[in-house]
């Protein structure tokens, strides 16, 4: 059905800019030989493409031909000034990058500087830490769900993906003040210990969230339309989405059963019994049922953490790290000095480098940060699910009509702010 | 990870092909590194997925002002059958900042050495499209090297400034 | 806030109305009365200030969420803080049909050109809210790569947060509507001493000279910078 002779289109068909602003068919100067292709702009700024994502699609008719998107709309330089700040504060500037899965980004960084340090983290906040992840885990899949199902046309999935959301992002407030990015994660643990009835408001959430997720299920899994425009559209096979580096629920929808909690555990994600669902087309209809049954996974891997949820500290020890308890600056001249160089200078790492993976809602997330003995990192990476599952996206819909372009993007999860950092 | 020893025959077979390739291994925090020359990155990846090194997890740049050479770019391998990470790690001065490019065998590759040449100015030999990714296609220079500067505004107090000029005097 | 409880007039005082109505209908009241009944029962007003009350309660915010601060934005949508029931609910995918502009997010300087033309693209009368710290002001990221957004725009209000959260973006969509009920709106450019940056094409320029003191006026065949 493609005619291989075809050359891409350019990107940039060197015109001035007034001129493309004046030019009325772009695709008469971009492809003189094939009247029949088109290139159309979607976006940055468009109803579906879930940020500022900006695609020049070349179109024969309805049909998609060539995709290219085009990225960097958001791009913030977190990388560069992390550079430049004390290792704790980069903790908040790295949240902002993936700014679904907050959480995720923020241990990412705490592992790797864990590592750095050769730290232990006390086991109560390994338990705390799995317990908000996988919160944030349901919290981004029902935002990936609304707005999925906002793209579909089905407008109230997305009230009511919103009105659980708004629930956990209640329990984050409970813990940590803040709805999002709540800089909760420290280096070392935690960085308060949890309220006396947040366990039992958690338990509340999770006793009744399984039967939301049967509502959404009667109301999407069967249901004509979302049928039409999932299944079988946008088999990718898993040779090839391994090829582009592609991790997460896209890998395990086409069947790779490949999850980091469960092939290299971190954070005593060991302890915890959980499936990890796998699809077998690896159409969109797999993607969209693969994160369904990770959400339930999440809720039983949240009830056995609180069930198992151990007393003891809640951050390190180590008072060259970690801020000593407020109450001890008052009696303890070695406490008063420790906050003291901690919160003006940092605590100093030494040299290192080190790559930290982690599995976050998207796929792979890993923190590369190389430290040259100073108190702050020398070099950040995050390495983005989002930015190399992207890379997927034109085997998605190669031969494929807009509308499940459309749907494709839906459930190809991108989050902005990932891929640009 | 492969241990220390595990990465010491890695290194070995890889200097047995080419004897110029390995500039050197390191094992810190159970991560296993091994420093190659530039011109070989292709062929020890290579090397490697032969091995088991299947997946190309990240590809990133690093700017390691002011040692020389100051660029590097790191290749973090991912053996999903053993679960095995290996990190491949290559070092170029910014006078010839050519890395031949790995993405016509690894298709991951191509986003991320357009990131790498983007922010770090390492031209990837190779790349089917090399162009900025995240800045502007114009934008003159490379963010994230160290010694370019972060910018950003001054932070001015305009209040005190427009009603008392030289409040703080 | 203090709730004010008014009672209703006794049911004398309400037939006597009824009557005054009936007779006014029939052309039976004279001056006075006349006058009494119309200050009780008709709400006079400008079309000006009918006009703001319309235009203020009625804002179409332009579909516009960059980074976070979206996700904020569309939990003040949704049924928790729901603006709904302001009347702000309809959220526009084009900016000709928008006119209000929320930007919330981060705009790098890749952005700031799309952005300053979605809000050239709308129409008067329009507004913007910046949302969230950076948008404001850069917020936390103040580098090379962030701009901020009264920099290349007009901003009517700043909403701090990072992200606000969806009530403090209520509030800030309220006050803008204060202050638009309040004020006359001639244009971003008489707000924000704009005047003088029209675009104007040289066809118009040519049949009439006054029609704006604008600097840039568009010849065939040139780019629109020359004057």
């Amino acid at each position: 059905m493609t005619d291989t002779s075809l050359t891409p289109p350019s990107l940039t068909p060197q015109l001035d800019y007034r001129e493309m602003e004046k030019s009325h068919d772009l695709s008469a100067i971009e492809h003189p030989g094939n009247e029949e292709l088109l290139t159309l702009n979607m976006g940055p700024h468009h109803p579906a493409t879930h940020g500022v994502l900006r695609l020049l699609t070349t179109l024969e008719g309805e049909v998609i031909r060539d995709i290219k998107p085009i990225i960097g709309y958001v791009h913030t330089g977190i990388e560069k000034i992390c550079e430049d700040k004390a290792y704790w504060k980069v903790i908040t500037l790295v949240e902002r990058m993936d700014y679904l899965s907050y959480y995720f980004n923020a241990y990412a960084f705490c592992g790797a500087v864990e590592r750095l340090l050769d730290l232990e983290v006390p086991k109560r906040a390994q338990y705390l830490r799995v317990i908000h992840m996988e919160l944030n885990r349901i919290a981004s899949h029902l935002l990936w769900l609304a707005t999925g199902g906002l793209d579909l046309g089905a407008m109230s999935v997305f009230w009511y993906g919103w009105r659980d959301r708004d629930r956990i992002l209640d329990l984050f407030e409970m813990s940590s003040g803040q709805r999002m990015h709540t800089r909760y994660f420290q280096v070392g643990g935690v960085f308060e210990d949890i309220p006396s009835d947040w366990a039992a408001k958690c338990r509340e959430f999770t006793q009744e969230f399984p039967t939301r997720l049967d509502q959404f299920e009667d109301l999407i899994d069967r249901n004509e339309i979302v049928l039409q425009r999932l299944r079988n559209v946008g088999v990718v096979d898993a040779e090839t989405l391994l090829g582009f580096g592609v991790t997460g629920p896209l890998l395990r929808a086409a069947g790779t059963p490949w999850d980091l909690r469960k092939a290299h555990p971190y954070s005593s994600y060991e302890d915890f019994q959980f499936g990890v669902p796998v699809g077998t087309v690896g159409d969109n209809y797999d993607r969209y049922r693969v994160r369904m049954v990770e959400m339930r996974e999440s809720v039983k891997i949240i009830e056995q953490a609180l069930d198992g949820l151990p007393e003891g500290p809640y951050i390190t020890d180590n008072r060259k790290i970690a801020l000593p308890p407020r109450h001890e600056l008052a009696t303890s001249m070695e406490a008063l000095i420790h906050h003291f160089k901690l919160v003006t200078e940092g605590f100093r790492v030494p040299p290192g480098e080190v790559y930290f993976p982690i599995e976050s809602p998207r796929g792979e997330m890993g923190c590369f940060v190389r430290s040259d003995g100073s108190s702050k990192p020398a070099r950040v990476h995050m390495r983005d699910p989002s930015f190399v599952n992207l890379q997927a996206f034109k085997s998605m819909v190669q031969d494929t009509y807009i509308a499940d372009m459309i749907a494709t993007l839906a459930m190809l999860d991108p989050i902005l702010g990932g891929i640009d950092r | 990870m492969p241990d220390a020893t595990g990465l010491e025959l890695i290194a070995q077979e890889l200097r047995d092909r080419d004897a110029d390739a390995v500039l050197g291994t390191l094992f810190y925090r159970e991560q296993a590194t091994i420093l190659v020359h530039p011109n070989a990155v292709p062929a020890t990846l290579e090397h490697l997925r032969g091995k088991g090194y299947t997946f190309l997890a990240s590809l990133h740049g690093v700017d390691y002002f002011p040692e020389e050479p100051r660029l590097g770019v790191h290749y973090e391998l991912l053996d999903m059958k053993r679960v095995d990470r290996l990190r491949v790690k290559t070092r170029v001065h910014t006078d010839v900042p050519h890395v031949p490019s790995v993405t016509p065998k690894w298709p991951t590759a191509n986003h991320q050495e357009r990131e790498a040449f983007d922010m770090f100015g390492i031209v990837f030999d190779g790349h089917p499209d090399l162009r900025r990714i995240l800045m502007p296609e114009d934008y003159e220079g490379w963010p994230q090297r160290r010694d370019f500067p972060v910018g950003g505004e001054a932070i001015l107090y305009t209040h005190n400034e427009l009603n008392q000029p030289g409040w703080w005097k | 806030m203090e709730i004010v409880r008014q009672k209703l007039s006794d049911s004398t005082d309400f037939r006597a109305r009824q009557l005054r109505a009936r007779d006014m209908l029939k052309g039976d009241l004279d001056d006075a009365d006349l006058q009494k009944h119309v200050e009780e029962s008709l709400l006079t007003t400008t079309l000006e200030k009918a006009s703001k009350w319309a235009q203020g309660n009625a804002f179409m915010p332009a579909t516009f969420g960059l980074a976070c601060c979206a996700i904020e934005m569309m939990a003040m949508v949704n049924a928790r803080v729901d603006i709904a029931r302001f009347g702000f609910e309809a959220f526009r995918a084009s900016p000709r049909q928008a006119d209000v502009l929320i930007i919330s997010g981060r705009i790098s300087i890749k952005m700031a050109p799309v952005v300053r033309r979605i809000y050239d693209q709308m129409l008067e009368p329009k507004w913007a809210i910046a949302m969230g710290a950076c948008a404001s002001s850069q917020g936390v990221f103040n580098n090379y790569a962030i701009v901020p957004a009264d920099k290349f725009m007009p901003v009517d209000m700043y909403v701090p947060g990072c992200p606000p959260r969806p009530e403090s973006l209520a509030h800030g969509i309220l006050k803008l509507r204060q202050a638009v009920v309040a004020r006359p709106d001639l244009g971003w450019r008489a707000r924000y001493g704009g005047e003088g940056t029209e675009e104007v094409l040289a066809q118009v320029a040519a049949e009439d000279p006054g029609a704006a003191a604008a600097i840039n006026v568009l010849r065939e065949g040139t780019d629109g910078a020359s004057a």
